[in-house]
Formats: C-alpha cells, sequence, structure tokens
C-alpha cells in the first residue's frame, strides 16, 4: 500500500516537472520576441525602430551644435551594386531633417527582391536617429538592369547625449527572404 | 521480519550483457554512467593533446586549422556533456539513494533510459567528425554566423546536445523526485548530507537551463534548414539575440558542473578533518544563492558586444555578489579543516587542491567580472586558464576525490594509496603546468582557439604543452587504480574511514545489490 502511493507520489513529481520542462523550452522560444522588443525600446545593438513618427512634432534645431552623420552599406548574396550617397560624410544640426540617396542597380538579366537592413552605431545613439522615411525592412524589387534611388530621410534627435559627435548609419543589403519572385 | 527472506531472493545479481542492458538498479546504472564519463574523458582528453601538440611551436605542424577547430569544439562539449555531466549523475545514482536511505532511485526505468541516450549522443558526435566538411569548428558555443554556415556536422552536433539534454533532463527528474519522495524516516531536508542538498540545487538548475539550451539549438536548426530566421540578418533576426539565449543555459550550466563537487568535497573535508563540517546551514543556503544568482549573471560572457553602460554595470556587480556564497564556502571548509586531526589520504588531497585551485580559480573570475579589465581579457588563454582553474580544478578534482573516497565502499577493496598519491601529484603539478602559464599568455594577449600564434609566445606554450602531457598520462593510473581495486585488494570494512558519517558507511563494502529495502530510521 505504502509502496503504490509512493509510485504514484513519484510519477506525480515527474509530471510536474516535465510540464516545467516544457515551459523553460517555450520560454526559450520567448526570449526572441522579448529581445527585440527590449532592443527597440533602448535601442540596443544599433536596432533602429523602422520608421518613427517623429515628424508630427517638428523637432527644434539646434544651430549651435553639429554631429557628423556617415553612410554606409554592404551588400551580400545578391547581384546588385548598392551605392552610398555621394556625401558619404555629412554634417548636420539636431533637429533638421536631411535626405540622402542611395542607388541600387541590378546586375543580372533578370527580376531580383532585395531587403536593407539598417543599423546605427553607436548603438545609444539609435534611439536619437530617427528615419522619417527610408528603404529598410520592406522588399525592393529591381527588374532586369534597373537602378533605382532609394532616398532616406532623417533627423538627429537634439536629445543625442553631448558626447556623440559621430553617428554612422549602416544598411546591410540581402535577398528578401521569400525566394519566390512573383513576375509583377 | 519477513523482508530479510526477500531481501536475499533479490541479491541476485543478474549476469551477462543484459544486466547492464535493462539494468533499473541505481548502483550498476552509477557504474555505466561513471565508466562512460570516464571513457569520454579519455576521449576529450586526448583531443586536447592534439590542440597542445598543434600548440608545442609557433607556425602550422601537426593538423590543419580547420581540424585544430574542431578539436576545440569537440574537446569541450566532450568534457562538459560527456565527462563531467554524466560524472556526476554517476556520483547521484550511486550514492543519493545509499545516503537518504532509499531503496533505489524513484523511477527505476527512466533512469535506464537517461543512461541509455548517452552512448548513442557521444557516437553521434564522434561520427560527426567524420562527416563531409568536419565536425563543429564554431567552439562549443556554437556562436551564429559561424554555426549557421557549417557543415553537416553541426547538425550532427545538434542533434547530440538534444540527446544529451533530454538525458540530463530525465535524470535531473529522477533525482528530483528520490531526494524529495525516498528519504528514510527522520532525514529530514536540513539532516540530508551536503552532497545530496547540492544535487537536489543543480538538478533544478539543469531543468531550468537545459531545455532553453535545446531550444536555442533547435532554433539554430530551423535557421540552417527551414527558412527561420532568429539568428540571421537577412530576416531580420540577430546573431547577439543566440549569445544572449546560449548564455541563460551556459552560466547556470557552469554550477551544474561546479556544485556537485562542493558537495563531494563537503563529505570529504569532515571524515579526513574528523570534524563535523562547519556551517551546514550556511553552506546550503549558499548553495541556493549561488544557484539564483546563477540565472542573472549571462551577459558577462558577451560585455563586448556593445551593451549599454547600465547594462554593463548591472552584471558587473550582479556577477561580483557571486563571490560572497562562494566565499562562505571556501571559508566554511576551511574551518572544518581548522584544528582538526587531519590527515591525507588521496581524497583528502584531492579535496584540498580541490579547494586551493579553485580559488585562484574564482579569484580569476572576479578579475574578469569588471567590465573594463574583462575587455583584454576577452577570448584570450586568460580566460582558458581560468575556465580550466573551475571546471577542472573544481569539478574533475572533486569528482576524483569522490572517487577515492567511495571507491573502497564500490568494490569492497582499499585502493592502491601510493598509486593513488602518484596519480594526485602528476594530476596536480601537471596541471600546473599546464594552465598556470596560460595566464599569462592571455594578458600578454594570445587569443584562444587559434592554432598559430606570435613568436613571442613560444616558451609558455611549450611549457604548457609539456604539462598538459604530464597531466594527460597521469590519468592511465586512476584506471590502473580502478581495475586494481575491482579485482582485488585490501577488504574494506563497511565504514572504511574513521568514523565517517553518513547512511551510506552502515552498508557492507561492497554494498548488497539491494540496500535499504527496509528504509532506516534516521534519529
Amino acid at each position: 500500500m505504502k509502496q503504490s502511493s509512493r509510485q504514484t507520489r513519484n510519477r506525480r513529481l515527474a509530471g510536474w516537472l516535465s510540464l516545467w520542462v516544457v515551459g523553460m523550452f517555450g520560454f526559450g522560444y520567448a526570449l526572441v520576441p522579448l529581445y527585440n522588443i527590449f532592443c527597440e525600446i533602448t535601442g540596443l545593438n544599433g536596432k533602429s525602430a523602422t520608421l518613427s513618427e517623429a515628424s508630427a512634432a517638428p523637432l527644434e534645431v539646434d544651430k549651435s551644435r553639429v554631429v557628423t552623420v556617415e553612410f554606409a552599406v554592404n551588400v551580400s548574396g545578391i547581384p546588385w551594386q548598392v551605392d552610398r550617397p555621394e556625401t558619404v560624410r555629412l554634417r548636420v544640426h539636431p533637429g533638421e531633417p536631411v535626405t540622402v540617396r542611395y542607388s541600387a542597380h541590378s546586375l543580372t538579366d533578370s527580376l531580383t527582391a532585395g531587403q536593407a537592413i539598417p543599423s546605427i552605431s553607436p548603438a545609444r545613439a539609435a534611439r536619437h536617429f530617427r528615419k522619417t522615411e527610408c528603404f529598410c525592412f520592406t522588399r525592393q524589387e529591381l527588374q532586369a538592369r534597373e537602378s533605382r534611388m532609394m532616398p532616406v530621410t532623417f533627423v538627429v534627435d537634439p536629445a543625442l547625449p553631448d558626447e556623440v559627435k559621430t553617428i554612422t548609419l549602416s544598411y546591410a543589403v540581402y535577398p528578401a527572404p521569400d525566394v519566390k519572385l512573383t513576375s509583377s | 521480519m519477513t523482508s530479510t527472506v526477500a531481501d536475499h531472493h533479490h541479491d541476485e545479481v543478474p549476469k551477462g550483457i543484459t544486466r547492464w542492458l535493462f539494468t533499473t538498479n541505481h548502483k550498476d546504472i552509477g557504474t555505466l554512467y561513471l565508466w562512460f564519463a570516464f571513457i569520454m574523458f579519455l576521449v576529450g582528453g586526448a583531443m586536447s593533446l592534439i590542440i597542445r601538440t598543434e600548440l608545442f611551436q609557433p607556425g602550422l605542424q601537426v593538423v590543419d586549422p580547420h581540424f585544430f577547430n574542431q578539436m576545440t569544439t569537440v574537446h569541450a562539449l566532450v568534457m562538459v556533456f560527456g565527462a563531467v555531466m554524466p560524472g556526476f549523475v554517476g556520483f547521484a545514482n550511486w550514492m543519493i539513494p545509499m545516503m537518504i536511505g532509499a531503496p533505489d532511485m524513484a523511477l527505476p526505468r527512466l533512469n535506464n533510459w537517461s543512461f541509455w541516450l548517452l552512448p548513442p549522443a557521444a557516437l553521434l558526435l564522434i561520427i560527426s567528425l567524420f562527416v563531409p566538411g568536419g565536425g563543429p569548428a564554431a567552439g562549443w558555443t556554437l556562436y551564429p554566423p559561424l554555426s549557421s554556415q557549417g557543415g553537416m556536422g553541426v547538425d550532427f552536433t545538434i542533434f547530440t546536445v538534444h540527446l544529451l539534454g533530454m538525458s540530463s533532463i530525465l535524470g535531473s527528474i529522477n533525482i528530483i523526485a528520490t531526494i524529495l519522495n525516498m528519504r528514510a524516516p527522520g532525514m529530514t531536508l536540513m539532516k540530508m548530507p551536503l552532497f545530496v542538498w547540492t544535487w537536489l540545487i543543480t538538478a533544478f538548475l539543469l531543468l531550468a537551463a537545459i531545455p532553453v539550451f535545446a531550444g536555442a539549438v533547435t532554433m539554430l536548426l530551423t535557421d540552417r534548414h527551414f527558412g527561420t530566421a532568429f539568428f540571421d540578418p537577412a530576416g531580420g533576426g540577430d546573431p547577439v539575440l543566440f549569445q544572449h539565449i546560449f548564455w541563460f543555459f551556459g552560466h547556470p550550466e557552469v554550477y551544474i558542473l561546479i556544485l556537485p563537487a562542493f558537495g563531494i568535497i563537503s563529505q570529504v573535508i569532515p571524515t579526513f578533518s574528523r570534524k563535523p563540517l562547519f556551517g551546514y546551514t550556511s553552506m546550503v543556503f549558499a548553495s541556493v544563492g549561488i544557484a539564483f544568482l546563477s540565472f542573472i549573471v549571462w551577459a558577462h560572457h558577451m560585455y563586448t558586444v556593445g551593451m549599454p553602460l547600465s547594462g554593463e554595470l548591472f552584471f558587473m556587480y550582479a556577477t561580483m555578489l557571486i563571490a560572497i556564497p562562494t566565499g562562505v564556502k571556501i571559508f566554511n571548509w576551511l574551518a572544518t579543516m581548522w584544528r582538526g586531526s587531519m590527515t591525507f589520504e588521496t581524497p583528502m588531497l584531492y579535496a584540498i587542491a580541490c579547494v586551493a585551485l579553485f580559488t585562484v580559480g574564482g579569484l580569476t573570475g572576479l578579475t574578469m567580472s569588471i567590465t573594463p579589465a574583462d575587455f583584454q581579457y576577452h577570448d584570450t588563454y586568460y580566460i582558458v586558464a581560468h575556465f580550466h582553474y573551475t571546471i577542472f580544478a573544481g569539478s574533475v578534482l572533486g569528482m576524483l576525490a569522490g572517487v577515492y573516497y567511495w571507491l573502497p565502499k564500490w568494490t569492497g577493496h582499499m585502493y592502491d594509496e601510493t598509486l593513488g598519491k602518484w596519480h594526485f601529484w602528476l594530476t596536480v603539478i601537471g596541471f600546473n603546468i599546464t594552465f598556470f602559464p596560460q595566464h599569462f599568455l592571455g594578458l600578454a594577449g594570445m587569443p584562444r582557439r587559434i592554432p598559430d600564434y606570435a613568436l613571442q609566445f613560444a616558451d609558455f606554450n611549450q611549457v604548457s604543452t609539456i604539462g598538459a602531457f604530464i597531466m594527460g598520462f597521469a590519468q592511465l593510473i586512476l584506471l590502473v587504480v580502478v581495475v586494481k581495486a575491482i579485482r582485488g585488494g585490501k577488504e574494506a570494512s563497511s565504514e572504511v574511514w574513521e568514523n565517517p558519517e553518513g547512511l551510506e558507511w552502515t552498508v557492507p563494502s561492497p554494498p548488497p545489490y539491494h540496500t535499504f529495502a527496509t528504509p532506516p530510521q534516521v534519529r
């Protein structure tokens, strides 16, 4: 009698512990969205929000301060040539909206689709670098040998920490995730 | 009592290979685990000798760089998941039921399963070295993007991790159920031997950490083959995310590797000091404290990824906090030895070496917790020295203390004390010759996981390689000692040592196949 009740208790405990294991496995996956939310709120890791609606309240231009913004791009895994804006280094006042243009050129005879992932360095500037127009994260399609200008409009928030003198905006261009291409 | 008759009947030990294949006996399974761990220890050790041979001279002499990277990766995986973890589970199987007065583990069939998952897992990892593209070469941490680009070997490794993880999870469930449900009457939680306590905590750590790791490698697998993009920036993922998830598992993992060793030496030191353990309650709470802290310090492994200042500060202070419960333990062991009637048999020598050398590893750990200093130490040989001082000098020396301490109990024969002492001195001296110079190499800037190095590092590397060969071949003495003790030698009494504490010393040496069929009464 005692033997069997002990067995029941053992099995019940094992059951609860297995449930806990399944929960922790799920927690591992839950870390993914948690991490992304955390990064987006804090601007950690140079992740900047896709587009900010900061334009609603125009920022005051701080003429007394000058910040250097640098532009970089690199392409991997897709037959495109993407060029940086003509001025690779721009001196801007915080608060003033600036537009620069990257240019993309397809090097192949068929339709290709890519996407650009932006990253801001140093990471703590990410939150203060507001893009009001950009081509990030969205699928971009280029016809055979097509060239296209891709504009980016941004404002450097005057709340940018004083010690940040230079901000680098870097795009990495990859093939768009879905391989299937619908002819447009 | 009628149970004596039943006991006698049960004491027939099954014969042949099926005994080991189908066994549900905790002692048999413990033995299987220990032999498995020992074989893996030799395999992993052989790999480390390949690494050290290549590093004997600057330049590339013995192996090609890709194979070198496979060796550093597989050496670590074999040692962590194949040698140290199963080794401690072996101890748990053998000792926990005997220490708490239970007839067997709570779930004996599950116990058989958790062992027999290990050999296929090990095989899978070894096979990975021979598939096209070779074994995993991204380091045991399997960081993407390197690990998402490796060949088939990486997939083998991922499945190895799944199997080993399942095995540890099943083992942990069993250990928790045994400790919580199977204690003899009167064996309250706060009367349990410290080895049982540390294993209870370790088992909970395993249940919390291993599933997260299983999740991380599953994400890696789907990234590699099924078009997900958890860690691939091209699809909006982030490789740094892997590091966070990995170390959320990885830091508790290192305490999983060390806590049972703390438990073993907390059994050994009182016996040979002939004094009860100093500060039992504080030992228990220090272990719980270490376990808790282990989950909030993971990012100290990744100070250099570009965290914000507040993050670096948090992880720095939290990491430094760990020194407090660990210090409590170290000082409790010292206080146990203080004014004890100490003798220095091999288990005690190992326990003392474990305390002394682990303290060195703890100290270098503290220096690395300081964020700005860590920027210099990161990914250098200083790290290699640090974790070998903790995992080898802490976990492995602790385990060896346990082997010598309980070997007479397991086999019924005293081991050869002279050979034991030889094994001890060669291991400890070889260990220090191997790893102490690596502190200097690291501080001078020698990066780890690279088969070649600049000329000025040559001398210390040669010293280190010589030490590694001394330490490596010394382990064969252990094999001789164990085989000799199994085959014969001086009969061991049931107490073996002078008035040791614990229920395991109340049963004969070797213990009958089934012990404590009638639970003992603990006062």
